[in-house]
């Protein structure tokens, strides 16, 4: 569905994309999600699995910043860790605490893999993502 | 040709600060959506932090989905703020209404904070800059900044507004995990030395 868009608005956002930044041309259908909130979508749809949703402010209620990021190695970059199942149940990234002992095990999957199919990696809400345009309208719920 | 481009990211930016995308005509409620609606690209009170099954990006016909926490019922009695993720989390950790773990295992772990304010001039009508290390460091580890996005040297790194709208520098977080680049004052938080009638070039020139 397409929103009428004001004028001054595309004119600014048209010649920021002329600047040749028009690397994420992908359109999802999403508007809504929390701040934050990352879809990690590598493999996942070519596996047949929704893609997993990770939502950071759940997590910075329990971890600070550090413990991933410094401690557990995750890069700051959404669809930049290489993470797979089997590097989960070996203990990597998610598997470093959805192992029974800190978080619940990775039998649950539908928790994880929670998002539409066909939802590109992505942080939702950020402002790259605003600026390019491609957090469109949500279509009706 | 490269001030062009900043302004208009910065142009750019200002729209996006105050928009969000809105919910399609034939949504919900009355007068939502329609053509004559009061706030035509503000999001309303109402639709922020919306329950996953609703947000757009969760599956709603999944059963995992619905035994997720929403963010309304999490952010009850945390401190607010106007953007992101509508709460203050720099407030919520220094009132103890969250306490976030250190360690992934030990929950006594004190973090290491360090104190050093860092004041970044702006030119222009903007106040200054002021980066705090200890507000950083209760969340991180000096190796998420030092070396790879700012080199530990006060003045050493090239920070434009520009860079932080597209994700770089303070914008690698700020404006996709930490507050967002909508909040200006919480980062442009020194008022600028000289009478606060100097036209912005003679302040320059101090
Ligand atoms: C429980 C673990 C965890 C915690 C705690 C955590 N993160 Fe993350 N973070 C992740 C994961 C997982 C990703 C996505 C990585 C991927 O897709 O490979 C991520 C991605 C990011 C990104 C990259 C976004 C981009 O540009 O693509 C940033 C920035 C980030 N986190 C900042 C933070 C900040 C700031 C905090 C603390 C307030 C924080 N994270 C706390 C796990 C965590
Ligand atoms: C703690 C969160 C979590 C849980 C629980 C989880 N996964 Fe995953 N899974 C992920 C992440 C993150 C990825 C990487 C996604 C991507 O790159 O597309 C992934 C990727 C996958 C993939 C594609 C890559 C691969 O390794 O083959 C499959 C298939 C998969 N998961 C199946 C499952 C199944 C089946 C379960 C339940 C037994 C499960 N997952 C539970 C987080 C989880
Ligand atoms: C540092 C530890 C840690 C890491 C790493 C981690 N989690 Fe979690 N996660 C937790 C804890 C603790 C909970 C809460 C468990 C509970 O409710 O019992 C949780 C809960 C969740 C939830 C459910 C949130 C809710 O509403 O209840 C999801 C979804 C989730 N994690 C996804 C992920 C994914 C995907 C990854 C990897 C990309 C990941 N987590 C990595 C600790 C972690
Ligand atoms: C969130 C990012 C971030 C974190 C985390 C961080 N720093 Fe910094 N640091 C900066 C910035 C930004 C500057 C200013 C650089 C400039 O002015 O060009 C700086 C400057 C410095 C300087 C130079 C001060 C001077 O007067 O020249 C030192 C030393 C330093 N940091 C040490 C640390 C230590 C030690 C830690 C961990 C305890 C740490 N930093 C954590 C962002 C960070
Ligand atoms: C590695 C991630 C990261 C980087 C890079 C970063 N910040 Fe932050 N910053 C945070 C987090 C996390 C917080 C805690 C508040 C939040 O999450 O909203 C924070 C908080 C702050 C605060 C405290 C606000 C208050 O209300 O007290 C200021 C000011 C700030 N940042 C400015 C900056 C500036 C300026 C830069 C660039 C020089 C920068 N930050 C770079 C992650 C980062
Ligand atoms: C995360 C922190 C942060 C936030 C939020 C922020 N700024 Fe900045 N701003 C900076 C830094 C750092 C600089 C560079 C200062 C320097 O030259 O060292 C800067 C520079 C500027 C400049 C000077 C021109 C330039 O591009 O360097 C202007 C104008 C400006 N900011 C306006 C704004 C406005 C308007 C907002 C709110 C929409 C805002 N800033 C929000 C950190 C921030």
């Amino acid at each position: 569905m397409e929103r009428k868009t004001n004028g001054s608005r595309r004119a600014i956002l048209s010649g920021f994309l002329v600047t040749g930044m028009a690397f994420l041309s992908v359109t999802a259908d999403v508007a809504w999600a929390e701040y934050g909130d990352v879809v990690i979508n590598n493999q996942s749809d070519q596996a047949g699995m929704r893609p997993p949703i990770f939502p950071h402010w759940f997590h910075r209620i329990r971890f600070r910043c550090k413990v991933c990021h410094a401690d557990l190695g995750f890069k700051f970059q959404a669809g930049g860790n290489k993470i797979n199942m089997l590097k989960i149940i070996d203990g990597e990234f998610c598997g470093a605490c959805h192992n029974g002992e800190v978080a619940w095990t990775v039998d649950n999957c539908d928790v994880c893999h929670s998002g539409k199919p066909g939802t590109p990696t992505q942080v939702h809400g950020s402002t790259v993502q605003q600026l390019l345009g491609t957090q469109k309208p949500s279509p009706k719920q | 040709m490269k001030r062009l481009f900043a302004t208009t990211l910065l142009g750019a930016a200002l729209l996006v600060s105050s928009w969000t995308p809105l919910p399609t005509a034939d949504a919900e409620g009355t007068g939502q959506g329609s053509a004559l609606q009061f706030n035509r690209l503000m999001r309303s009170k109402e639709d922020r932090n919306p329950p996953q099954a609703r947000d757009g990006i969760h599956d709603p016909a999944n059963e995992g989905t619905n035994l997720l926490q929403t963010p309304q019922e999490a952010f009850a009695g945390l401190p607010q703020s106007p953007a992101g993720n509508y709460v203050n989390w720099v407030e919520a950790l220094a009132k103890g209404a969250i306490t976030p773990r250190y360690d992934r295992l030990n929950p006594n772990e004190e973090a290491v904070v360090f104190d050093l304010d860092i004041v970044r001039e702006v030119k222009g009508t903007m106040p200054d800059v002021v980066y705090p290390h200890d507000r950083h460091t209760m969340w991180l580890d000096c190796s998420n900044c030092h070396p790879d996005i700012f080199v530990p040297e006060k003045g050493k790194n090239q920070i434009s507004m520009a860079q932080i709208l597209m994700g770089q520098k303070c914008g690698v977080c700020h404006g996709k995990v930490a507050f967002p680049v909508a909040e200006c004052r919480r980062c442009h938080s020194k008022k600028k030395g000289g009478d606060p009638g100097t036209p912005p070039e003679a302040a320059a020139k101090k």
